[in-house]
């Protein structure tokens, strides 16, 4: 058959055609001209005289101009941006949206399949990084907040590397000495009792120094802020409060500076309202009050608060660090002490330490977002292969009518990112559906949650992504353009294309996808292993959910002396334990995993003579009767603190199994060995009772040895605010809170009661993060498996597809249905198995990243990875059961007709 | 769309107006293609009047942007999709129109000319 599109091209050119309708007509009128020569050849004419004939047919090239230049299609309005050299960009750019557009409207199920598949890849990326923009990058709500610095320092703490913060000694001597801050500002998290407003409460405070809130370039919305004056111990006590809790608790009142509460038993004056926007990273605060750091302190080194400095504006971190080197000695010259903790300077920009430790497991999970993402852009360069198939011919026409390459291949990725742009719209619906859970999910460790949102950065990025998904997919049918073939232009040239090349494409796809599938499922996996090997830990209490614990503070203004105090806590403990219900009742400094990590230094008396080095540090807390039997840790050996103990000051001390272990290799062992703290003239202590493990630390880290001494010592350890444990199986039922509440109050009305929570809620919160990246890899995995057995049915689909006709003739021939199913079965197994192998590879390199979330669970888990084989197998069948079972029921007739 | 008054029809595209009318008239009958447009007018001429590519398409692009034909392409399984022209319910009312008009002018022409028309 002759090729007509040379002559029609050639007559159509000078027209200003859309190209689209220009390969239309070219196609119309080629098939004319194709019917009108076979019917000459019929007829007995020659190929050369029916091709003449045809042609002349066709007249004089000016003619078919003439005839359509009236019309308006030949009237396409001129896109030709003055200077622009040959044809325009813009307008080609503006005509292939359109086409595009229009295209796609025609082929619905194909455009939603992809924008839908593109729409959870992109959501779940949009979502992750909205978080790690949220937490991580989103600059600190305080003006120039670059420029605010962290300030630690890397120390040896029992010949142990430690950071290291501040005490009155670094503090005083840095800000008198430094050269590079416009100024320092020491702070510290605490909580306060207020009363006198109300209901006595306990809420959590901040404790600055003058310098803070101006080195984090705050003004006041109401009042001033601390005065130098005022952070002068025992000078009057003010008290600055932030918005909320001056919403919440006065109202909003605008006179409530001056005003006068009771912090912790002392008379505070209101002085200032913070802005409704200030927020301090990782240390929410309802009120902050002067810390007043002693200068008589600054003799010797301690460690008790942190300092945030503002960088001059002309300083680097650098410079400041260089200029805290400097320092340091004349630190070690006003306090000698310090010189044996070996400070070196760690400074780093404020937002590091807002974002906490999380950040590695955000990046983790922004990764995993990644190659969700990578998936489903798999997934749709699949869809847009099976139909380049359909369109090789009107890719072909469009080539011929002079559409070069370059202007095809724009045309193309003009589609990719049309369906690319939609389908991250409907990924920012994803998104923001996934953000809102996300903030509901997240874990109280993770800070800055409030800041989580789609927001014009998120958008952005969203934008970004969308288009490099758009080029990711849509560069794979372009890389297929081959060069133009008239073949395909004839008839029966639809089918003629599917070239084993492009089924190799598929292939690798198909494979790719299955391969981070798995990757991804054994990183959940382990998540979900590491998840059940917390769960399984023993953290120290037992039946977590029928212990209720609280905190009551029993301010100094209540007692003369610390006897007096005890005896206080002990009367709360007898009223709590009248309650109806309630089994019994512990007192303790501080219960498992509850946040309270007082570290001091210790000395063992077996160990003597001793060097002063030789002191160890461990967690120091205080117990009293029933504490350790309440929560459910067992003595291993020995016996429990009594009251006598405590009222008669006997110098005993009960400490926990891995510590008798380090020390003595044995809990019987450490019964009746003596220990004291470090420090001079410090009392021996003897070991009366080893308890169980404590995994004071977290689930997943090893047990902590502590050292609980009576609630009354001579060693000055006799905090007044302690914790109750409460156990009762009414814990959870409504009302018994209030019952719990009540009873302390029937001791004092004025007692404030804080803390209130179940050791349960403990244990979860320690699990939190942990249940969290495992919450969201579950669900990158869940979606990324979903894709990737569309990617493998897909494939397996579209070659049972191509193989109806040869199915057809298996099955005439006389071949079993049941080999026919065996053979794609095997095709599908096989692009599953080599997935599942390049898996293997992939999964090996990053679950050492991940590492780090790990517990109890080895990076190469062999259980795991054979759970997430089988689960892709198991799926791989379920994705070729179905074109498998439509290929063997083949009706050989008809198969042979279709394409015969 | 508004017709220009009959006589200035006859007056001014004589021709296309026959033209216009053979096509409208065929496609009257169902859904065709170019191709068979042009074979069922040369059949039903019995040869006598022919339409080739350069004027069938021009004209039925015409038609088809006043509105009076629509063009579809069709796929059938196994054949390449071609494009079939249907008539318009405004296609429909036009064709009546000629055919009345086309009428009117065979009547006036046998009066004036004395030529019988079958």
């Amino acid at each position: 058959m002759p090729d007509w599109v040379v002559h029609l091209r050639l007559r159509l050119e000078r027209l200003r055609l859309d190209p689209a309708r220009e390969a239309e007509i070219i196609e119309e009128m080629s098939q004319h001209l194709d019917a009108r020569f076979e019917e000459l050849r019929a007829r007995g004419a020659t190929e050369e005289e029916a091709e003449r004939v045809a042609l002349g047919e066709l007249s004089e090239p000016e003619e078919l101009a003439r005839r359509m230049r009236p019309l308006r299609q030949a009237q396409a309005p001129s896109h030709h941006v003055p200077g622009a050299p040959g044809g325009s960009l813009l307008g080609d750019l503006w005509q292939d949206v359109r086409h595009a557009i229009r295209t796609f409207s025609k082929q619905p199920a194909f455009a939603a399949a992809v924008v839908l598949t593109l729409g959870l890849g992109i959501g779940t990326t949009t979502a992750m990084f909205s978080v790690v923009h949220g937490v991580l990058l989103e600059p600190l709500e305080f003006p120039e907040s670059e420029r605010i610095v962290a300030l630690y320092h890397d120390g040896m703490l029992a010949s142990q590397p430690t950071v290291m913060n501040h005490g009155p000694a670094t503090y005083f001597t840095y800000r008198d000495n430094q050269q590079t801050f416009e100024d320092l500002g020491a702070w510290e998290r605490t909580d306060v009792a207020i009363t006198g407003a109300g209901e006595p409460e306990r809420v959590p405070a901040l404790a600055v120094t003058d310098g803070t809130l101006p080195v984090l370039g705050i003004t006041p919305a109401l009042g001033r802020f601390f005065s130098p004056d005022e952070d002068v111990p025992g000078s009057p006590l003010t008290l600055v409060l932030t918005h909320g809790y001056w919403l919440r608790r006065f109202g909003g009142a605008a006179d409530v500076i001056g005003r006068s509460v009771q912090v912790d038993g002392e008379p505070a004056t209101i002085i200032g309202v913070l802005p409704a926007s200030f927020r301090f990273p990782r240390a929410p605060a309802d009120v902050l009050l002067p810390l007043q750091p002693d200068r008589a302190d600054a003799g010797s080194a301690s460690f008790g608060f942190q300092v945030v400095g503002r960088l001059r504006p002309d300083v680097t971190l650098t410079e400041a660090i260089v200029d805290v080197r400097r320092i340091i000695p004349i630190l070690e010259e006003a306090a000698p002490s310090a010189a044996f903790f070996q400070l070196q300077p760690n400074l780093y920009p404020l937002i590091r330490y807002a974002s906490s430790d999380i950040g590695g497991t955000l990046w983790i999970l922004f990764a995993t977002a990644g190659i969700v993402l990578v998936i489903a852009c798999a997934n749709v360069a699949n869809l847009f292969l099976v139909r380049s198939e359909g369109r090789q011919r009107e890719l072909a026409v469009r080539t011929v009518i002079g559409a070069g390459r370059g202007r095809l291949a724009r045309a193309l990725l003009t589609e990719s990112i049309v369906l690319g742009l939609a389908g991250g719209a409907t990924g920012i619906v994803f998104a923001a559906a996934g953000t809102a859970l996300l903030r509901r999910i997240a874990p109280a460790t993770l800070p800055r949650v409030e800041e989580i949102g789609v927001d014009p950065q998120v958008l952005l990025f969203t934008l970004l992504v969308s288009l490099f998904a758009s080029l990711l997919f849509g560069l794979i049918p372009v890389s297929r353009l081959g060069a133009p073939s008239s073949a395909s232009l004839k008839d029966g040239g639809r089918g003629a294309s599917a070239g084993p090349a492009r089924l190799r494409v598929r292939n690798v796809l198909a494979v790719a996808e299955v391969a981070m599938a798995f990757v991804l499922l054994v990183v959940s996996g382990l998540m979900v292993r590491t998840s059940v090997a917390m769960r399984q830990v023993s953290p120290g209490f037992t039946e977590p959910e029928n212990v209720q614990t609280l905190r009551v503070d029993v301010p100094e203004a209540f007692w003369d002396d610390e006897q007096g105090m005890i005896r206080i806590h002990q009367q709360i403990g007898e009223r709590l334990a009248a309650v109806p219900g309630v089994r019994s009742v512990g007192i303790a400094y501080s219960v498992t995993m509850d946040g309270e990590d007082n570290m001091n230094p210790f000395l063992v008396e077996s160990e003597e003579p001793c060097s002063e080095s030789c002191y160890r540090f461990r967690r120091f807390k205080t117990a009293g009767p029933g504490h350790f039997s309440t929560v459910g840790n067992p003595l291993v050996a020995g016996r429990d603190i009594t009251w006598d103990d405590i009222f008669e000051a006997r110098r005993v001390v009960v400490i926990t199994d891995a510590l008798a272990r380090e020390l003595w290799g044995d809990a019987r062992e450490a019964l009746g060995q003596r220990v004291k703290p470090y420090g001079d003239d410090r009392p021996w202590y003897e070991v009366i009772g080893v308890v169980g493990d404590e995994r004071d630390d977290g689930l997943d880290q090893p047990a902590t040895g502590i050292l609980y001494w009576p609630l009354l010592n001579d060693i000055g350890f006799t905090p007044s605010m302690l914790v109750y444990s409460i156990r009762s199986e009414r814990v959870g039922e409504p009302g018994f809170v209030r019952e719990l509440d009540e009873a302390v109050w029937s001791v004092n009305p004025d007692l404030p009661v804080s803390d209130v929570r179940t050791l349960d809620e403990i244990r979860a919160q320690s699990m939190a993060s942990t249940s969290f990246a495992m919450v969201m890899l579950t669900i990158a995995a869940g979606i990324a498996l979903l894709l990737a057995v569309v990617g493998v049915y897909s494939v397996i689909a579209y070659v049972a597809a191509q193989r109806t006709r040869e199915v057809g003739i298996r099955i005439a021939l006389g071949a079993e249905v049941g080999n026919v199913r065996a053979m794609f079965l095997r095709y599908g197994l096989g692009l599953t198995a080599v997935g599942i192998v390049v898996g293997i590879g992939g999964a090996a390199l990053l679950t050492r990243i991940l590492s780090a979330l790990l517990y109890g669970v080895s990076p190469t888990d062999a259980v795991t990875y054979l759970a997430v084989s089988a689960v892709l197998v198991a799926a791989a069948l379920l994705a070729t059961s179905l074109p498998v079972r439509r290929a063997s029921r083949v009706d050989p007739v008809i198969a042979m007709r279709a394409e015969g | 769309m508004v017709m220009p008054p009959i006589d200035r029809v006859l007056d001014r595209e004589l021709k296309k107006g026959s033209a216009e009318l053979m096509v409208l008239s065929i496609i009257g009958n169902g859904s065709r293609h170019g191709y068979e447009i042009a074979k069922l007018i040369e059949s039903r001429s019995h040869g006598e009047l022919r339409f080739h590519v350069a004027s069938l398409y021009p004209l039925l692009y015409r038609l088809e942007e006043r509105g009076w034909l629509q063009g579809r392409w069709v796929e059938k399984a196994g054949e390449r999709r071609r494009r079939f022209y249907t008539l318009t319910a405004e296609g429909r009312r036009e064709l009546a129109r000629q055919r009345n008009a086309w009428k009117a002018f065979v009547r006036s022409m046998s009066l004036v000319t004395g030529v019988d028309h079958a």
